[in-house]
């Protein structure tokens, strides 16, 4: 009886500020049966265990109707993003992506982009000048990654405009519904008209770069012709397109935002950053296990019977994972709730593990060193207004919806 | 009490001598130091470098991409030791607690760590093995030499034995565009370590690749020219092939020659110890002294039927003489057993080829995810209806779970249902590994049956 | 600098050769290849590729600081 409560208060807006009591309380028992159905499991290896479970599936085509929840991003209208599909059709798509965006075909794609994503985080910070005091979450963790990922992707600048306006208003689906009936039926509208401005925009560029490639990922894609494997179909590119547009955007304004939040309530980290830039590798890692930007991790079902953890998963149930969780188990890593940004063996599940580990992880290492580094180094004396702020509705993707931060001055 | 008092000195003061400066050796003189040994440490290593790492030689060494000089392993921390590199060790005194070297001098100790390693398996022919082109690989020098000579671009290099290392060096030849043959005495590349089902798939990389693979073929002799260059090999079915080189991978053969006479069980298939590293004399009584690790080693396995097994893998040199060293300065109740899972890797025609458990003692094998024909599978081995080993071509994340079916004995075939498992991998099949009495070339484990003092094995190579 | 790593642990997650293609590269899908001894002017990517490793399966020795040698563990080297 107490999962079902735990589960509804680790949902409830009103604990989303500090929802690690509640999943300290949920790891008494690693494996437990929600009333609603699905399994929630919190311990450290117990996650570890189920995400390189071969009888674990993704398919949401697997998924019991009332065990789907609100937080799918996919375009109803298209095929599953890999994310939500099994191997062998998860590895084919993330291979295709893959060979356009990383190694072995493309090792330089991510890497090359350290200038740009300086610059993007400079001139933000610039913006700041002649003011005492920003929203964290407006003036710099939004705009920064939607901006790297239309260079990455290739969106020219004159159109990033509006590239940001329909992305802000796709990655709204994934916040649970509010309001009265209409309201929420005029947001499933607007969302679904934002998806299908976006999707023609993208085949508009895709067929652009099909006639004339650049060097970036949608040239990359339109006109990737597989190794040994049929290359994807335009419906597969939008889904995925967007997938990675939302994913890498959302998680990321995340870990920035919770990054300097916990910086700021830790001072004395802070300040050894300042001291050596070079503690930010470290200190990064440590943030994605302390303050993981997935929480959760929903809709997974099991193919087969699972025991675990003294507990039998039986086949079909779904699953829900909470990484978030984990990252605070003392069987793995003592003191779990302090933050030491120079934690030795932190083999955090901030991108998850297993086959379907983030593939922008290296994106958002890149954009979360540069931002909170240069953050530190530039704001005098920054502090936060107010604490805790006020939260996104999203359980899974948990972040500040807004973060004020005074400061004293801006370094150059 | 007594005893506490002596242990308590030699962590203090005392002398241990490591034979063996390669991975083991160093791995174990570091945890010597972690663990709070602060008497005097000697390691004796017969070639003149610093421990460095063999598994790129045959990789990115090979391919050019790294120099030789480029593998010197990282130190966990300073060891301050004293260093006979240059030197090989040629006796044991047991009684006298000493070894004796090569240049004439002796170490005395008061606890022996041997981590000797292997040494690749030369040509069995003296003569053409000494002919001008014919290598081997196993130390950085083999390395230095073969890569000067693929650089120059032979116009065929011949490779003698399809195990991993020879299957790795045709790769990084096909990698170089020099047109190889690969001569294997067995039905398939990798037979002998992963059976002939997983040892098709190897075969039809290494044709998509290009190279000219023959099995159940023996090189029967290497030809030299006038001036003592290699110039043709022979093969036993008649065939007969120019080549410009020739590269030797029939596996390796452990370095206990130094050991004759001295008392201890060692012999051709390494040197027999108990799962707290502790040699064992010739009367099957373990030395207090005298401990063990690395290739050289064979210890009994608890998942394996406590059969000794010999395993020439990275991670087992590593994870044995951690716990050799521990227990060198530990008192008896605080010794831990060495209980790895046997785990290992190769990288060859652009797959990642990674293993768990011990392949070749099973019976069946099934495909249970995957797809063979996609050279992108995990393969579950079975043995008496359990699982007992895992292979992976590209698919090395789901590894360890089948790990964990390995340490519960996990019934095999595996009857769960999983994401990926295609129609042929519903039922299992025969593994394929040739018969035990038929050597093939670098199983690279060996199951030697349970004596310690077992030393009847000969092999013939070729 | 010197880097080893551990190949038993790499599960080819391919962090460490987008951060610092010039010292680890994927040969293949999942297979990785690397330079033992990075040239110093790599020492921020190797010390970005030792930290995201998902497995902490990089070590490196000589890195600078004593940092770097505890994130995998252990103390620092020469």
């Amino acid at each position: 009886m107490t999962s079902v409560s735990l589960l509804g208060q680790i949902l409830d807006h009103a604990n989303r500020a500090d929802p690690y009591p509640l999943y300290a309380e949920l790891r008494r028992t690693p494996v437990v049966r929600d009333e609603f159905g699905p399994y929630l499991v919190s311990t450290y290896w117990e996650i570890h265990s189920l995400l390189h479970d071969p009888r674990v599936s993704s398919d949401v085509r697997h998924l019991a109707p009332e065990a789907r929840t609100t937080v799918s991003t996919d375009d109803p209208d298209l095929p599953p993003s890999f994310i939500r599909l099994d191997p062998p059709d998860h590895d084919r798509l993330r291979r295709l992506i893959m060979r356009t965006y990383g190694p072995p075909h493309t090792p330089r794609r991510v890497y090359d982009l350290r200038g740009e994503i300086s610059s993007i985080v400079s001139d933000l910070i610039d913006r700041f000048q002649g003011r005492d005091r920003i929203d964290l979450v407006e003036d710099f963790s939004y705009p920064f990654p939607v901006t790297v990922i239309c260079r990455l992707l290739g969106v020219p600048h004159e159109d990033e405009q509006r590239f940001h306006g329909w992305a802000d208003t796709v990655a709204t689906a994934i916040e649970p519904p509010v309001g009265t009936p209409e309201e929420r039926q005029a947001h499933r509208e607007a969302v679904r008209e934002a998806r299908h401005q976006l999707a023609a925009y993208l085949s508009g560029l895709i067929d652009q770069r099909r006639r004339a490639p650049r060097d970036d990922m949608i040239s990359g894609l339109a006109t990737d012709r597989g190794a040994d494997e049929s290359p994807m179909s335009l419906p597969e590119m939008l889904s995925n397109l967007t997938l990675l547009l939302i994913a890498g955007h959302e998680t990321t304004v995340n870990i920035i935002s919770n990054g300097m939040l916990t910086l700021l309530r830790h001072l004395d980290a802070l300040e050894r950053l300042r001291a050596d830039p070079d503690l930010i590798f470290p200190l990064v890692e440590e943030l994605l296990r302390f303050e993981p930007p997935v929480q959760l991790l929903p809709e997974r079902t099991t193919l087969d019977d699972i025991e675990i953890a003294g507990t039998t998963i039986p086949k079909g149930a779904s699953l829900w994972l909470v990484p978030a969780s984990g990252n605070r188990d003392p069987q793995r890593f003592p003191e779990p709730d302090r933050f030491r940004p120079d934690r030795p063996d932190n083999q955090h599940f901030g991108f998850g593990s297993g086959i379907h580990n983030c593939i922008g992880a290296p994106l958002a290492r890149l954009e979360a060193q540069a931002a909170l580094t240069e953050l530190v180094r530039r704001l005098d004396n920054p502090r936060l207004v107010e604490d805790p702020p006020p939260y996104r509705r999203n359980a899974v993707l948990r972040g500040p919806r807004h973060l004020a931060i005074a400061y004293d001055g801006l370094k150059r | 009490m007594a005893l506490d008092g002596s242990l308590e000195r030699l962590r203090r003061e005392g002398h241990i001598v490591v034979v063996g400066a390669s991975l083991a050796g160093l791995r174990a003189a570091e945890t010597l130091r972690e663990e709070g040994f602060t008497g005097t440490l000697t390691l004796i290593g017969d070639e003149p470098y610093e421990p460095y790492d063999r598994p790129p030689l045959s990789k990115q060494v090979l391919l050019g991409r790294v120099p030789v000089d480029h593998t010197a392993l990282p130190r966990r921390l300073a060891i301050d030791a004293r260093w006979r590199l240059g030197v090989a060790a040629t006796g044991l005194d047991m009684a006298a607690k000493r070894v004796a070297l090569a240049d004439g001098t002796s170490v005395e100790y008061d606890r022996l760590l041997i981590a000797t390693g292997v040494r690749s398996r030369p040509w069995p022919n003296e003569l053409e093995a000494g002919l001008d082109g014919v290598f081997t690989l196993r130390t950085r020098d083999d390395a230095a030499r073969l890569v000067h000579r693929l650089r120059a671009g032979p116009r065929r290099v011949l490779v003698i034995g399809a195990g991993f290392t020879g299957s790795e060096i045709a790769s990084v030849c096909r990698e170089r565009e020099l047109p190889v043959t690969v001569a294997e005495r067995g039905p398939a590349p990798l037979v002998g370590a992963l059976g002939g089902v997983i040892g098709e798939v190897a075969a039809e990389l290494q044709h998509e690749h290009g190279v000219d693979l023959r099995c159940g073929v023996m090189v029967t002799g290497l030809e030299g020219d006038g001036a003592g260059r290699l110039r043709r090999a022979h093969f036993s079915d008649g065939d007969a092939l120019e080549a410009e080189v020739a590269v030797v991978a029939l596996g390796a053969t452990r370095n206990t020659e130094w050991l004759a006479g001295s008392g201890l069980a060692a012999g051709p298939r390494g040197i027999a110890c108990d799962a707290g590293c502790r040699a064992f004399d010739i009367r099957g009584i373990v030395a207090d002294d005298v401990f063990v690790a690395g290739d050289v080693a064979r210890s009994p396995h608890p998942l394996f039927g406590y059969q000794f097994l010999s395993l020439e893998h990275w991670g087992n040199a590593v994870a044995q003489a951690e716990v050799a060293a521990h227990n060198m300065i530990s008192p008896g109740e605080r010794r831990r057993p060495h209980l790895w899972t046997p785990y290992f890797w190769s990288a060859q025609f652009g797959v990642n080829i990674k293993s768990v458990g011990v392949p070749n003692m099973a019976d069946q094998v099934i495909v249970s995810q995957g797809s063979l024909g996609e050279h992108r599978f995990t393969a579950a081995y079975g043995y008496q209806g359990r699982v007992i080993a895992a292979v992976t071509f590209d698919q090395a994340k789901w590894l360890e779970f089948y790990q964990r079916q390995i340490e519960q004995a996990a019934p095999f075939p595996p009857p769960f249902t999983a994401v990926d498992r295609r129609p042929e991998g519903m039922r299992p099949v025969p593994a394929g590994f040739p018969d035990p009495s038929v050597p093939t070339h670098g199983p690279e484990v060996t199951v030697s049956g349970h004596s310690p003092t077992d030393q009847r094995v000969t092999f013939t190579p070729a | 600098m010197r880097v080893v790593v551990d190949l038993n642990r790499c599960q080819g997650y391919a962090q460490c050769a987008f951060l610092a293609p010039d010292v680890f590269a994927m040969h293949g899908e999942e297979a990785l290849l690397y330079d033992a001894r990075p040239d110093d002017t790599r020492r921020v990517d190797v010390l970005r590729a030792v930290a995201a490793c998902p497995v902490r399966a990089i070590a490196v020795e000589g890195a600078g600081g004593k940092r770097a040698a505890d994130r995998v563990g252990v103390p620092d080297g020469a």
